[in-house]
C-alpha cells in the first residue's frame, strides 16, 4: 500500500485531519531540507510536499518563487533532490510528494523521472500545470510505478471535477481560492459548499491548500475536509530565519500549533 | 487533436484557468462565425488601424543589392506603429463581447502594451500591462505612452526582468482575476486557443499580401521573410501561404551576439522541445528544463519560447528558420533608413538583414516579400546610444 493511503486511512480511523506541509527542496540548502522534513514530521506533519525548484513557477506566488530562485542559485539539481529524498528515507517513513512543474519532468524524461523518484522513496506527484486534458501519458507511468498523481481542483472547476478525479489516487488537492500560492488574510470561497461539491464526485480524501495562513484558518476549515496544506507560511519562516537552529525550531513550533487544531 | 499543431501546443496551465480557456475557445469560435462580429472587427482594422497597409516595392534597396526584387509589407504604418494592433482589436472586441470589464497584457518592447492600452482607452476598459523591469528601462518611451493612454504599468522584477517574466506575471494575475479580466495575449503563444486565435487575427497581413502581390506582379512571391520572437507577425504573413509550396517561408530569429556566445534568442535554431507558458514548443532551456536567460538587442525578440505552430512548421519543413545577429540587424536598420527613408523596428530589421543577405544571391526575376512588422521610433534612442550620439 502506498504510504499516502496508509497514513490518510489511519488518520481517518481516529477522526483526525491530515496536515500536509510544503517546503522547497534545496532552500536554503539540501542538508537543511532533509532536517526540515524530519523536524516537521516530529512536530506533527503527516505528509510532506517537496517542491522541485523551477525557473518559471506559474502557479506560485512571490514567497515560493523566491524560495525556488534561492535553491536554483545554490545550484540544486533534480538529482540532488532525489538524493535528499534518499537520505530522508534512511530515518523516516513519512509520505513524500513531489511538487514539480511539467517541463522538469518532460525534459528529464517522464519514465526516468518517475522511476528514480519511486526508487528514492517518493509516494506521489503534484504537477500544477498539467490539467486533466494533458495528463493521460503521465498518469499511466505514475500508476505503473505504484505512485499517485495527485489531482488538483479549483473553485472554478465545477463539472470538470468529475473528469479530474476519475481514476485518481491519494487525495484531491483542493485549491482554496483563485490565484497563486501565498498566505492570505481571508479566503472568500465558500469552502463548505466547495468541499461538498468535490465529495459529490469522489470518495478520495480532500486536502485544502493555497492561502492557509496558520492555526486559526486551519481550525475554521478542518470540519469541511480531510486535510489542510500549508506552504508559503512555512517557506516564509525559512526565508526569515537567519539562524539555522532558530529557524528549525520556529518551523517546528508553527507546524505543531497547526497540528493541534486538526 | 484540437489545440495541437502536430505534437506542439496544448494547455499546460493551472486548473484555475481551464474553464476560462474553454469559455474563450467557445466564444472565439462563435465570434469568428458571426458575420456581424467580423464586420465590426474589419471596420476597426480599416477605419481605426488604417488597413490595408501598402505592399511597397523597395526599389532603392533592390537596386543597391543587385538581385531579387524586394517588397515591404508596411505593418509599420498601422496605428500605434506595429502589427500588434490587428490582434489586439480582435481580442478586445472579443473581451467586450464576453462582458469583461478589464484587460491585461504582457509586453516586451512595449508595442503590444501600447496597442492594448490604446484599444482599452478606445473601448473604455480598465487596462493593466505587465512588463519586465529591464524592458521598462529599455523602453521608457513606450512605458510613458501606455501611462498616457490610461493603463497601469506593472514592472516585473522576477527572473530576468524581460518578456518571459512579464508573461509569467500576467498569467499569475489572470489566474487570480479570471472572472472579470481578459488576458490579451500578444503573440501566437500560450495555451490553446491563444496560438490559433492570435494567428487568425494576424492572418490579415498574409491575406492582403497575397492580393497585393498578385495585383502588382501577377504571381506569388518566391520568399516571404519575417522576424520571429513569439512569432505573430511571421505567422500572420506565413499562414495564408501554407498551401503554396512554391513560396518559401523564412523566419528570422534574434542571433544576438552570435549563437556560440550563448547571448541570443534563437530557440528554433538552437533550442529543444519543452513546455513554457502553457504550450509545448521549442524553448531555450538547460538539461533539467530550466528556462535559460535569452538576449537580443531588440526587446521584442527577447523571448525563450516560440509559437507552437512555428515549431510545427520547422518540424515539417514548411518554413525555414535562420537568424540575424545584433550587428546585422543594426546594419540593416541603418541601410533601410538611408536607402528608403523608412526607419524599421529593430525586430523587423532582423528580417531586413536576412533579405539583404539573400537578395544578391537571387536573380531579378525573383520576388522577396519582407514583413516590416513595426516602425523604429521606439528604438531610435537605443541606436543613438550605440552610435555614441547624445539626444
Amino acid at each position: 500500500m502506498n504510504r499516502i493511503d496508509e497514513r490518510l486511512y489511519s488518520l481517518q480511523k481516529t477522526g483526525q485531519k491530515a496536515l500536509i506541509t510544503f517546503i522547497t527542496a534545496g532552500d536554503p540548502d539540501p542538508e537543511t531540507t532533509g532536517e526540515l522534513v524530519v523536524a516537521m514530521e516530529r512536530a506533527g506533519a503527516d505528509i510532506v510536499e517537496l517542491g522541485i525548484p523551477y525557473s518559471d513557477p506559474l502557479a506560485d506566488g512571490p514567497v515560493i518563487q523566491r524560495a525556488s530562485a534561492r535553491a536554483l542559485k545554490a545550484g540544486i539539481k533534480i538529482t540532488s533532490v532525489m538524493d535528499i529524498v534518499k537520505s530522508i528515507r534512511k530515518t523516516s517513513d513519512i509520505p513524500l510528494v513531489y511538487l514539480v512543474y511539467y517541463n522538469s519532468v518532460f525534459r528529464y524524461g517522464p519514465e526516468r523521472f518517475i522511476k528514480e523518484a519511486r526508487d528514492a522513496g517518493v509516494d506521489g506527484l503534484i504537477i500544477p500545470d498539467l490539467p486533466v486534458e494533458e495528463r493521460r501519458e503521465m498518469a499511466d507511468i505514475v500508476s505503473s510505478h505504484g505512485m499517485h498523481l495527485i489531482p488538483l481542483v479549483a473553485p472554478t472547476s465545477h463539472e470538470r471535477i468529475k473528469n479530474i478525479v476519475e481514476g485518481a489516487g491519494g487525495f484531491v488537492y483542493c485549491i482554496s481560492t483563485k490565484g497563486v500560492t501565498g498566505v492570505r488574510e481571508e479566503i472568500e470561497t465558500d469552502i463548505k459548499a466547495y468541499m461538498e461539491e468535490v465529495s459529490r464526485y469522489t470518495a478520495l480524501p480532500r486536502a485544502l491548500g493555497f492561502g492557509i495562513s496558520g492555526p486559526e484558518m486551519a481550525k475554521r476549515f478542518r470540519d469541511y475536509c480531510e486535510g489542510v496544506i500549508v506552504g508559503s507560511a512555512i517557506v516564509r519562516l525559512i526565508e526569515q530565519g537567519k539562524d539555522r537552529r532558530r529557524m528549525l525550531s520556529n518551523v517546528c513550533e508553527f507546524v505543531s500549533l497547526i497540528k493541534e487544531v486538526l | 487533436m484540437p489545440g495541437r499543431f502536430g505534437i506542439f501546443g496544448g494547455q499546460y496551465v493551472p486548473e484555475t484557468v481551464m474553464n476560462a480557456l474553454a469559455e474563450l475557445e467557445k466564444e472565439f469560435n462563435t465570434a469568428v462565425a458571426d458575420e456581424k462580429f467580423m464586420e465590426e472587427y474589419r471596420y476597426y482594422l480599416r477605419e481605426y488601424a488604417g488597413r490595408p497597409t501598402p505592399l511597397y516595392f523597395a526599389e532603392n534597396l533592390t537596386k543597391k543589392l543587385c538581385g531579387a526584387r524586394i517588397y515591404l509589407k508596411r505593418e509599420d504604418l498601422n496605428h500605434t506603429g506595429a502589427h500588434k494592433i490587428n490582434n489586439v482589436l480582435g481580442q478586445v472586441l472579443l473581451a467586450k463581447r464576453m462582458g469583461k470589464r478589464r484587460v491585461i497584457a504582457e509586453t516586451g518592447a512595449g508595442q503590444h502594451g501600447v496597442a492594448t492600452a490604446t484599444a482599452a482607452a478606445m473601448f473604455g476598459m480598465e487596462c493593466e500591462i505587465f512588463m519586465g523591469k529591464e524592458d521598462v528601462r529599455r523602453q521608457a518611451l513606450n512605458v510613458f505612452r501606455m501611462k498616457l493612454l490610461g493603463a497601469r504599468v506593472t514592472s516585473v522584477d522576477q527572473g530576468t526582468g524581460t518578456l518571459k517574466d512579464a508573461v509569467n506575471e500576467a498569467m499569475r494575475h489572470w489566474v487570480a482575476h479570471v472572472d472579470d479580466t481578459f488576458y490579451v495575449m500578444g503573440s501566437v503563444v500560450g495555451p490553446h486557443p491563444y496560438p490559433t486565435m492570435v494567428r487568425d487575427f494576424q492572418r490579415v497581413i498574409g491575406d492582403e499580401t497575397r492580393a497585393q502581390i498578385m495585383e502588382k506582379t501577377g504571381r506569388l512571391p518566391d520568399y516571404i521573410i519575417a522576424c520571429v520572437g513569439g512569432g505573430s507577425n511571421s505567422m500572420g504573413i506565413f499562414y495564408p501561404f501554407y498551401e503554396d509550396k512554391s513560396v518559401k517561408l523564412v523566419g528570422v530569429e534574434a542571433g544576438g551576439m552570435g549563437l556560440d556566445s550563448g547571448q541570443h534568442a534563437a530557440k528554433l535554431t538552437r533550442g529543444s522541445i519543452g513546455v513554457l507558458h502553457g504550450m509545448k514548443t521549442y524553448v531555450l532551456q538547460d538539461d533539467e528544463g530550466q528556462i535559460m536567460p535569452v538576449y537580443s538587442i531588440s526587446a521584442g525578440l527577447d523571448y525563450p519560447g516560440v509559437g507552437p505552430e512555428h515549431a510545427f512548421f520547422k518540424e515539417t519543413g514548411r518554413a525555414e528558420y535562420v537568424y540575424a545577429t545584433d550587428e546585422e540587424a543594426v546594419n540593416a536598420f541603418i541601410t533601410l533608413t538611408k536607402t528608403e527613408g523608412i526607419i524599421p523596428a529593430l525586430e523587423s530589421a532582423h528580417a531586413v538583414a536576412y533579405a539583404m543577405k539573400l537578395a544578391p544571391k537571387l536573380s531579378e526575376e525573383d520576388i522577396i516579400v519582407v514583413n516590416l512588422s513595426g516602425r523604429g521610433d521606439k528604438d531610435v534612442e537605443q541606436i543613438a546610444d550605440l552610435m555614441g550620439v547624445k539626444l
